[in-house]
């Protein structure tokens, strides 16, 4: 089970709306190498790992990779707080717009919506931690 | 600093900083179980983590559902900013 904590892992204190930012930040959200595929990878992978070690550090990293995910979330919030219409039109930022408002929904900065397709689980020990690895080389 | 009241900005921002030592060592230490150093390291620093949460809650406003228990009138949790919000992150 999860408990939430109430603050960021790394404050962020946005003063300047940017919503031309906030269209490219968002695949770090919902993107093929986003946090949330980088949660959801390693807490689907772990049931399946043999070794204590590798269940931990996946255990604990796909839970690190939700507060990044939270973190990105603050920032894209933040970087498009009180648009007036014409920011919308002229930033772009009206597609996205016309179908979340200025609600966070996880999609790539393409637009592509976030999808169980970003990651691999296959219960190969080998497999998975190479997949870790090209998807997430400096940690694992 | 249990008598006087701590800064809440200073406070938040160790809370941060023990909590990254405390997140980091923990990753270490999922490899490597055995490294004394390391376990020594997480012990002070869960520490300071624990009595930093506790004197925010004490203070300012619960940070955790473990510091949120304290006798009142009324639930705290969601008295303060969120995170994300303005003023979420002191």
């Amino acid at each position: 089970m999860w408990n939430y904590e109430k603050r960021l892992q790394y404050p962020v204190k946005i003063t300047q709306t940017n919503p031309e930012i906030a269209q490219v930040i968002i695949t770090q959200f919902g993107g093929p190498d986003g946090e949330l595929a980088a949660s959801m990878r390693y807490l689907s992978q772990r049931y399946s790992m043999p070794y204590n070690e590798v269940t931990g550090i996946l255990t604990d990293i796909g839970t690190e990779e939700l507060a990044h995910m939270e973190m990105i979330c603050a920032i894209v919030h933040q970087l498009t707080r009180n648009l007036t219409p014409e920011q919308l039109v002229e930033s772009g930022f009206d597609k996205y717009y016309v179908d979340h408002t200025l609600a966070l929904w996880p999609q790539a900065a393409s637009g592509a919506p976030w999808t169980a397709t970003y990651f691999q689980s296959k219960g190969d020990p080998i497999t998975d931690i190479h997949e870790d690895m090209a998807a997430d080389g400096t940690i694992l | 600093m249990s008598d006087n009241k701590p800064c809440r900005a200073e406070l938040f921002e160790w809370i941060n900083v023990v909590s990254f030592a405390v997140d980091d060592v923990k990753l270490y230490l999922d490899t490597h179980p055995h490294d004394c150093d390391a376990l020594e390291y997480f012990e002070e620093f869960k520490k300071q983590r624990v009595q930093a949460l506790k004197e925010y809650a004490k203070y300012y406003s619960p940070l955790t559902l473990d510091t949120a228990c304290t006798p009142a009138e009324r639930w705290a949790w969601i008295d303060s900013p969120w995170p994300w919000q303005e003023g979420g992150c002191q």
